[in-house]
Formats: structure tokens, sequence, C-alpha cells
């Protein structure tokens, strides 16, 4: 019985934020976010072979078969570096919809290729996760037409995976007939997003075999939440640590500025925010293995807690940094546009509130 | 992360649960730390006790109950008795601050002596700690106490000594090094409050009632054994009461509580007919709050693993106070955001009697300003973040004013 990690974990994230530190100096995350797609084929690979892209795949479909709290530590790094990888949804969200919605079958067939890292998958929903944009899919005759924005890690994606209001998802291979997905490079270049428009497209596979599609649909929708939580987790702490770093290093009136208590105390202020985010995340990660009952609750309010948090890290962390943390050099910003994006993509704190108040039945969906 | 239940864990919850459904008639009002138990708490506080609902990890010989040391278990019982709106028993200075201190740094006879009286209720203590001119600078200390004939002799002044009025005992910081620097020249004293020489005055606080004292130390004599480790070692003893005072004052299981309180206040008819839970905008301040007293939670659960495994937490430590005693305040003004008009009634009872709920959460909107400075001010614990917790230096010293010192 024990609240916290374990040496595997720790040797986990130690030796992911190692490789993410040695892959992305500045310079080289400025040229991998140029293109705003969030993907870059030299890095997916090399955390392929970190065993990023089967973590929660079972083993028997060749993955590690590790839980959400080790993704969990991966989102972290990811964030505190701003990788610019697929992962929450191509990683996360995918493989959680194929365990909780494919038959056999269609787990056979996408789980070992999401593990080989051969199909990353870009996702979103129409409803339920509170994401604005256009949202209105036909599937008639087994053929899928309409528009969806916003779809997670759509950059350079070999397939969409679109939930339907009804909580089915249909598999979509990008480029196949039917399908146009528009890149939109968000403001934070890390990650991309892809807006769909479909006429007619024909779905690979069509994720139906869940009891309560719903139900499976909002296991998905949270598990991409602790993601986030996660993601802004790493990026705040990033943030931070370099505010402190620079506060014990920028001499003004003669004396580091990390001892006048006005920076000290925005330093103070940002870690007590902080701290208690790492076990309310771990929690989080935890209950959608091992808590069903309030994985729904907790992975909303990490989510939701997570993004005001972040944001008041992001800011005193920007200006401890002076004119310095404003400017493109330091690097600051993509950081700061990685929590923005976690706040603003699969529902904002308020409507994350709202599916908590839901999940714990003090008012109706 | 392992919070399987085993089938012990989940035997636990149900005993508990049924432990409060028997005996929930025999509990006084949650909190009540600012009174002298009566009957009633010292009552419960025994049925606990008996139960191990209370001072669970505490050896059998110093009155505990000897349970071994399981985070699981402890959250369960404080999960039951908040969940439930049920007092988990009392929590006090000599309690939360001293019984961890003794247990840490206090001899064996100190330990057999003290902390059994002191978990059942029956002696209550005060911290003598701050001077009018040593608040936040509290090594400044200027009582003294000067050693005769196998006797200390205090002589000086404390001030926010709360429970003075009605406490037994002191845990008193003072100088008996006067020619040792600073932080080496204080001892930490247990000293009887009904010894001759000490005078308890009441000292009128913004709620109304004097929950704090001043108390005045003429020739007051303490043989030379009432001391936790030695002299010149009070610096290290007081900062060890400090870690738990503050990891009492974040409580988090207090604020579970308060939450708790409140989600039951907002989930009755208003005057309307209505329920504040089914507006949206209240609804979401309270949903607002109960993610933070979440996330307050997970890592108090954090904390006590890495106290079981011998880690320390540092950081993850130091904010627990200025964080938790932030967020309470945010509890209580929710609530009295949400009484509105019928929240502003106030009838303070005194020692006697219970408040009533309107007074009770006036009383403690307003005393938990006093909890955000006292035990080390917020700014005193942003220095301690920033400086232990993070390794910024310290604020260079600035010249004293001409004729201070």
């Amino acid at each position: 019985m024990r609240f916290g990690l374990t040496e595997d974990q720790l040797l986990f994230g130690r030796s992911l934020r190692g490789f993410l530190a040695d892959r992305l100096p500045l310079d080289a995350l400025r040229r991998l976010a140029e293109p705003g797609t969030g993907f870059d084929a030299e890095l997916w690979r090399g955390l392929g072979e970190l065993g990023l892209h089967g973590l929660l795949v079972p083993e028997e479909h060749g993955g590690a078969g590790l839980g959400m709290l080790d993704a969990a530590l991966a989102a972290e790094a990811l964030g505190y570096h701003a990788a610019p990888a697929p992962f929450a949804a191509a990683l996360v969200m995918a493989v959680q919809a194929f365990r909780s919605a494919g038959d056999a079958e269609q787990q056979g067939q996408w789980l070992p290729r999401i593990a080989e890292g051969q199909a990353r998958i870009g996702l979103g929903f129409a409803g339920l996760a509170g994401q604005t944009g256009r949202a209105a899919l036909r599937l008639e005759g087994g053929r899928l037409s309409g528009a969806l924005d916003g779809l997670m890690d759509g950059g350079d994606a070999t397939h969409f995976l679109a939930y339907l209001p009804d909580g089915r998802a249909a598999l979509i291979e990008a480029g196949a007939p039917g399908v146009t997905a528009t890149l939109r490079r968000s403001v934070d270049r890390t990650r991309a997003l892809v807006d769909l428009d479909l006429a007619g497209a024909a779905p690979v596979a069509l994720l139906q075999s869940s009891n309560d599609p719903l139900a499976a649909a909002r296991r998905v929708r949270d598990a991409g939440r602790v993601m986030l939580a996660a993601d802004t987790l790493g990026a705040a702490q990033n943030m931070l640590d370099r505010a402190v770093a620079y506060a014990n290093e920028r001499v003004q009136f003669g004396r580091v500025i990390g001892s006048f208590q006005g920076v000290k105390y925005m330093c103070a202020d940002m870690a007590t925010m902080l701290e208690p985010c790492r076990a309310m995340v771990w929690y989080a990660a935890y209950a959608q293995d091992a808590v069903p009952e309030e994985a729904a609750m907790v992975a909303s309010h990490a989510k939701a807690h997570l993004a005001e948090v972040g944001r008041e890290v992001a800011r005193l962390a920007t200006e401890v940094h002076g004119g310095m943390g404003f400017t493109d050099l330091l690097g600051l910003h993509y950081q700061f546009k990685r929590i923005t994006f976690d706040r603003q993509v699969l529902g904002g704190p308020e409507r994350c509130r709202h599916d908590a108040a839901v999940a714990q039945g003090w008012i109706a969906a | 992360m392992d919070l399987t239940l085993t089938p012990k864990h989940r035997a636990l919850r149900e005993e508990v649960d049924a432990f409060i459904a028997a005996h929930r008639g025999a509990a006084p009002r949650p909190g009540g730390g600012r009174k002298r138990p009566d009957r009633k708490a010292l009552d419960w506080q025994a049925l606990l006790l008996e139960h191990g609902y209370f001072a669970r990890t505490i050896p059998r010989e110093y009155g505990g109950f000897g349970a071994p040391h399981d985070v699981i278990e402890l959250a369960i019982i404080a999960d039951a008795f908040s969940r439930a709106g049920i007092s988990p028993g009392i929590h006090n200075q000599g309690i939360s601050m001293l019984v961890p201190t003794l247990l840490e740094v206090g001899t064996e006879e100190q330990k057999r002596r003290w902390i059994g009286p002191t978990i059942r209720g029956e002696v209550i203590w005060c911290q003598g700690y701050s001077e009018p001119g040593s608040g936040s600078d509290l090594a400044a200390a200027q009582t003294r106490a000067a050693v005769e004939d196998g006797h200390f002799v205090i002589n000086g002044q404390k001030i926010w000594t709360s429970s003075a009025h009605f406490a037994d005992m002191m845990f008193l910081l003072c100088r008996t090094e006067p020619e040792q620097p600073k932080h080496a020249g204080l001892s930490y004293l247990l000293v009887p409050m009904n010894a001759p020489g000490i005078e308890v005055r009441p000292l009128r606080t913004m709620t109304g009632r004097a929950e704090f004292n001043e108390t005045f130390f003429t020739d007051v004599r303490v043989p030379v054994d009432q001391i936790v480790m030695g002299r010149g070692q009070g610096w290290h003893v007081a900062n060890v009461t400090l870690k738990y005072e503050r990891l009492l004052l974040g409580d988090p299981n207090k604020l579970q509580q308060r939450f708790e309180a409140i989600r039951r206040m907002m989930e009755q008819p208003g005057a309307e007919g209505s329920r504040l839970l089914d507006r949206a905008e209240w609804r979401d301040r309270l949903l607002r709050l109960q993610g933070e007293v979440m996330a307050a939670r997970h890592h108090n659960l954090r904390l006590l693993t890495e106290q079981a495994e011998g880690v320390d937490s540092g950081l993850g430590r130091f904010i627990v106070k200025y964080h938790g005693t932030m967020l309470a305040h945010r509890l209580a003004s929710l609530a009295l955001d949400a009484m509105g008009s019928s929240g502003l009634p106030y009838e303070p009872q005194g020692e006697a009697a219970e408040d009533d709920a309107a007074t009770t959460w006036q009383i403690d909107y307003m005393y938990d300003i006093g909890l955000i400075i006292g035990g080390g001010s917020s700014n005193i614990q942003k220095n301690i973040i920033g400086e232990r917790g993070l390794g910024l230096p310290r604020e260079p010293k600035a010249a004293a004013p001409a004729g201070r010192n």
C-alpha cells in the first residue's frame, strides 16, 4: 500500500526526460516546431525505441502492457520538453478506444500497428468532450460524411478516429477517397490539429462492440484529459524550474533577483500551486485503471485544475524572466503555448468541472 | 502506486461506517479545538481511541492504538468521518504538535508521562513561542530562564498564546544561554500553567472572543528536567514542533470536512425552493474548490507515504501550511456567500455552548486569517518555500533603525 511511484516508474521518467533533453535543445525544438505538424519522423522513431508507441498496448498485441500512470509520466516528460510528438490521442486515447470498443479482430489488426509506430491515429469527438468548431457527422450505408474540426495529433496522421455523437467511432484512412484533412497549425506549434471534411468516406473499422458506446467514448475522453493534465504538469514544472534558475543568476541592483521577496514569492506561489498537482495527476491516472467509480470525476477535475494552475504558472514564470521571458529568444513560450493548448482542447475547465458534477451525480447530464 | 483495498481494508471501511452509524448520536460537533473539551468530547475521544480511529499508529505503551503505519487505513478513517460530517476527534496543539514532537525527540519518560493524557484530551497544552518583539523572527525570543538550585526560573512575556486561559501545560521556547548566539541560546521547556508567577490576560480578537492571550512570567520555577532535549537545543525542538504545526494548519481532512459541509448546505433547497447546486455559477465555485481540496488530499497521501518510508518531502511539506490555510479561507468565503444575508446574524456563545452554523462560519472566516498569520505567516512560509524548497538566496540583512537591535 503506497501512494507514490515505483523504482521502475522513476527510472522510466528519468530516461525519457534524459532522451528528450538530449534530442530537443532549443535550436532543435525550433526547427521541429516550425512546420507546425507536431510530428518529426526521427523523434518519433527514437520515442518508439524507448517503448512509447506500445506503452499501453497489451503484451499479446506487441506492446508493453503498462498502465495509465506510466502513460501520464510519459506525457509529463513530453510536456516538460514541449516535444513535437503525437501522444495523447495517437498512443493513449486510440489504444483505449480499441480496448474499450473494438472487437477481437479489430484489436488484433490495429493494436500491433500502433505498437510498431506504423499507425498514427488522430482523434476527435463530435460532442461529448466540449470541443468547439464543426461537428456534424452522418454515417449512412456504411459511409461517413460531414465535418469534424480539431482532431488531436492530426498532423501527419496515418488515420483518423472520428467519434460519432452516439459514442461509436469510425476509423478513416488519411488520403482515402472522400477524405479531406486540413492541417490547422495551432498556437502551440508542437502539436497540430486537423479539420476533417468527409464526403462518403469508407471507414476501415467501426468501433461499436461496447454495450454502452457512450460510456466507452467517455472513458477515451477521460484518458485524454488525464494525459493533457500530465502534459501541463510537465510544461508548468519546466517553466517554474527555469524561472528559479533565472532568478538565481540574473543580477539587478547588485543582487541576484531571486533574493528579492517580490520575485521569490512569485516562485513560491508557483511551487505551492503546482506541487500538489503532481499527486493529483498520479491519482487521476491510476484511477483510470484501478478505481472505475472515481475515474471520470478525477480525470475531469485533474484536467480543470491543472488548466487553472498551468495558466497562473505560465504567466508568473514568464514575468520572473522580465522582458526576456516575453521574447522568442529563450523559447519559454513553447511551454507557455503547450499549457494554452492543453487547456483549450477536450473541454476547458468549466466544461470539465461540469462533467465532474455529472460524474458524481450532482446534476443530470 | 498501489491503493488496492485488501479484504482487511474493506472490512475496516465497513467497520468504520458501521461505527459511525451506531454512535453518531454521541459525537460532538466537528471542530471545537478552541475550547476545553467537554464531557461529550472526552467520551467521544475515548471511544475513538478504543476503536483505533484516533492515534492509530501511536504505540500502546504511550496510550495509542499501536497499529502499524498504513496510509490507506488512515485515509479510510479520515474519509469516513468527513463524508459523514462527524467529528474525527480532538485536534489541538498538544495532540497535533507536542505529541509528535515528543515521539520524535522526547525521552522515554516524557513519552510515557505526557502522550497518553494528552491524546485523551485530559491535558490541554498551549504554545509559548511568540513575543511582542519576536513574531516572525521567532529565534529572537527574549523570555529568560536562569538556572537556580535545580530549577529554571522564568521571566518574560509571551503573546498569541491560544488556549492559555484553559490549558494545563505550556511548551515554552525561552532563552537559557544568553551568552550564546541567537539560535543556540534557546531551550524548550514544559511548564505547568498553574505554577506561581504565571499570569494570563485574554486578548480579544476580531471575532469578538478572546481565543488568544498574553502570558506573563514572573520568577516562574520549573524543575530542570522539564526540558525537551538539552539546553541550547530549543531551536531544533521548536522547529520539530513547527513542522507538525504547519502540517496541522494545512490539514486536508479539515478542508474535506469543510467542503462536505458546504456541499450539504448547497444541496438544501433555499428560500425560493431551488438548490444552489443546481445553479451553474454556484456549482462551478464549489467544483473549483473541490478540485483544489482533492489535490491537497492526494498530496497528503503522498507525504504520508514518504514519511512512512523515511523520505524527507522537503518542498512538498513546506507548501502545506500556506496552501491549506489559504484554501480553508476560500472555503469559508464560499460558505458565507452561499448563506447570504441569512449568514449575518452573529451570536458567539463563548465557552459554554455551541455556536449556531452562521456564527461558526463567520468565526471560521475570520479565525482563518489568524491561522494564515500564525504558525509562521504566509510571507514566512514563502521565504521557506523559496529558500529551502527552491534554493533561492536569502534576503540580504538591512540595518535596523538607530536605537533598535
